[in-house]
């Protein structure tokens, strides 16, 4: 059955690669999907305080529109996109007096109570695909590659949209090691990389995310791998700022799962964009062998 | 630091104003710190998250005045999962956030944001924060 795709502001934009690596792997893997017609931003961030309604209006019109689409499942690929959403979905299922209040609101609009299912891809792939699946589909396994599946916070917390035990989850490195990386376990693995932060205390985001990067590699990892924009922005354009500030000379690599997937799954490397990635990532995929058994 | 505890330094209506805004019952906080110990941001905090609670509770406005602790929460929402009290305590920073924003006053100017760096920023940095900074 087909489902909706929703792809927000960030990845028709600033990270292209893990649009068009994403959508090259729902092709692969034979998932049928259609993008929302007219969608809009999110939000970017859940509105945590109880008098504001008018914030829960622009996740909500996003999951009508999948309704009307005649799907009842919306895939995500940015985590902040799909924790917004989910939330509002939640909020819209069990708040009987906001529902109303804001279906009131929204008049022109059909009402809506939560019927739409929010899903990221990678629960999506684990609980309505299977890993099993996704593994026969496999071509060029990630072999030799010491991978370190950064979760972050939006993702696993609060529990209710979590897609997995917000202290112990393991769907990232199940998806990892289905696509024949080796995982590399760090217990920062789900430490926040300072979000937006970076626009108000820059320094405090520069640091967590330095200790996030120095945890992994410290223990071997080689490259991380991301699901969220602004996580690649923290822990991965920030890498030069992190070489003058801190003891910090050898660049990770970083990319997001979807092209790492799309790798794997046989897709040309065009099709991932790695050159949006830092400059370092693609030479590392190339001195792994990978690039080149992707392209023949 | 001693905490002066009088009625004449306790605001109560702050206290409702917080309570109103966040839905969040911080009277609960029993104090275990269990917040302070999971939050990645205690190293550029001036006040730890259990103590905004405590001065919460005692509605001391000056002291709370003087955390920056909800402009430096990410909203990472580790002190909430972990709370044994089941206290949403990114909301309660949400909420003595919105009692300054709505006043009017900026946390970050967007007007004085570097160009360039506008340029790199992904929309989700803008979005959320200026969701977070401004009013």
């Amino acid at each position: 059955m087909k489902i909706s795709y929703y792809p927000g502001c960030t990845l028709k934009t600033k990270a292209k690669n893990l649009e068009v690596s994403a959508l090259a792997c729902l092709d692969a893997l034979g998932i049928e999907y259609e993008e929302l017609p007219r969608w809009n931003c999110c939000g970017a961030v859940y509105s945590l305080a109880d008098d504001d309604l008018i914030h829960m209006i622009a996740p909500v019109r996003d999951l009508i529109r999948v309704r009307e689409q005649g799907h009842d499942t919306v895939l995500t690929l940015c985590s902040m996109c799909y924790n917004t959403l989910a939330r509002a979905n939640e909020l819209m299922k069990n708040d009987e007096e906001k529902r109303n209040t804001i279906n009131m609101f929204m008049d022109e609009e059909p009402d809506y109570a939560g019927e739409v299912r929010v899903v990221h891809f990678l629960d999506y792939l684990r609980d309505d695909y299977g890993w099993d699946k996704v593994k026969e589909k496999v071509t060029v396994p990630l072999a030799g590659m010491k991978t370190a599946p950064y979760y972050g916070c939006t993702l696993l917390r609060p529990g209710d949209v979590a897609i997995d035990p917000p202290d112990h989850p393991t769907v990232f490195q199940e998806c990892m090691e289905t696509l024949g990386a080796e995982v590399v376990n760090f217990p920062m693995s789900t430490q926040c990389c300072g979000t937006y932060q970076v626009l108000g205390n820059p320094d405090a985001a520069l640091k967590i995310s330095y200790d996030i990067l120095r945890d992994a590699t410290g223990r071997g990892a080689e490259a991380l791998v991301l699901t969220c924009p602004l996580c690649d922005y923290n822990l991965g354009r920030r890498q030069d700022e992190m070489m003058t500030r801190y003891d910090f000379s050898t660049e990770v690599p970083l990319f997001y799962f979807t092209q790492l997937m799309a790798l794997a799954l046989g897709v040309p490397a065009e099709k991932c964009h790695f050159e949006l990635n830092r400059e370092i990532s693609e030479g590392f995929l190339k001195a792994k062998n990978l690039l080149v058994k992707a392209s023949a | 630091m001693p905490i002066n505890i009088s009625s004449r330094n306790s605001d109560d209506r702050l206290k409702s104003k917080v309570h109103e805004i966040s839905g969040e019952q911080f009277q609960k906080c029993y104090q275990c710190g269990t917040c302070s110990g999971s939050c990645p941001m205690t190293e550029h905090l001036n006040v730890f998250p259990r103590r905004v609670m405590a001065l919460l509770q005692l509605g001391d406005k000056d002291a709370l005045a003087e955390c920056n602790t909800p402009w430096v929460c990410a909203s990472c929402h580790v002190c909430m999962v972990r709370c044994p009290r089941g206290i949403d305590i990114p909301r309660v920073m949400e909420a003595l956030r919105q009692l300054k924003l709505r006043e009017n006053v900026n946390q970050i100017e967007p007007s004085q944001i570097d160009k360039k760096e506008i340029e790199k920023l992904p929309q989700i940095a803008l979005v959320s924060g200026f969701r977070k900074f401004t009013s």
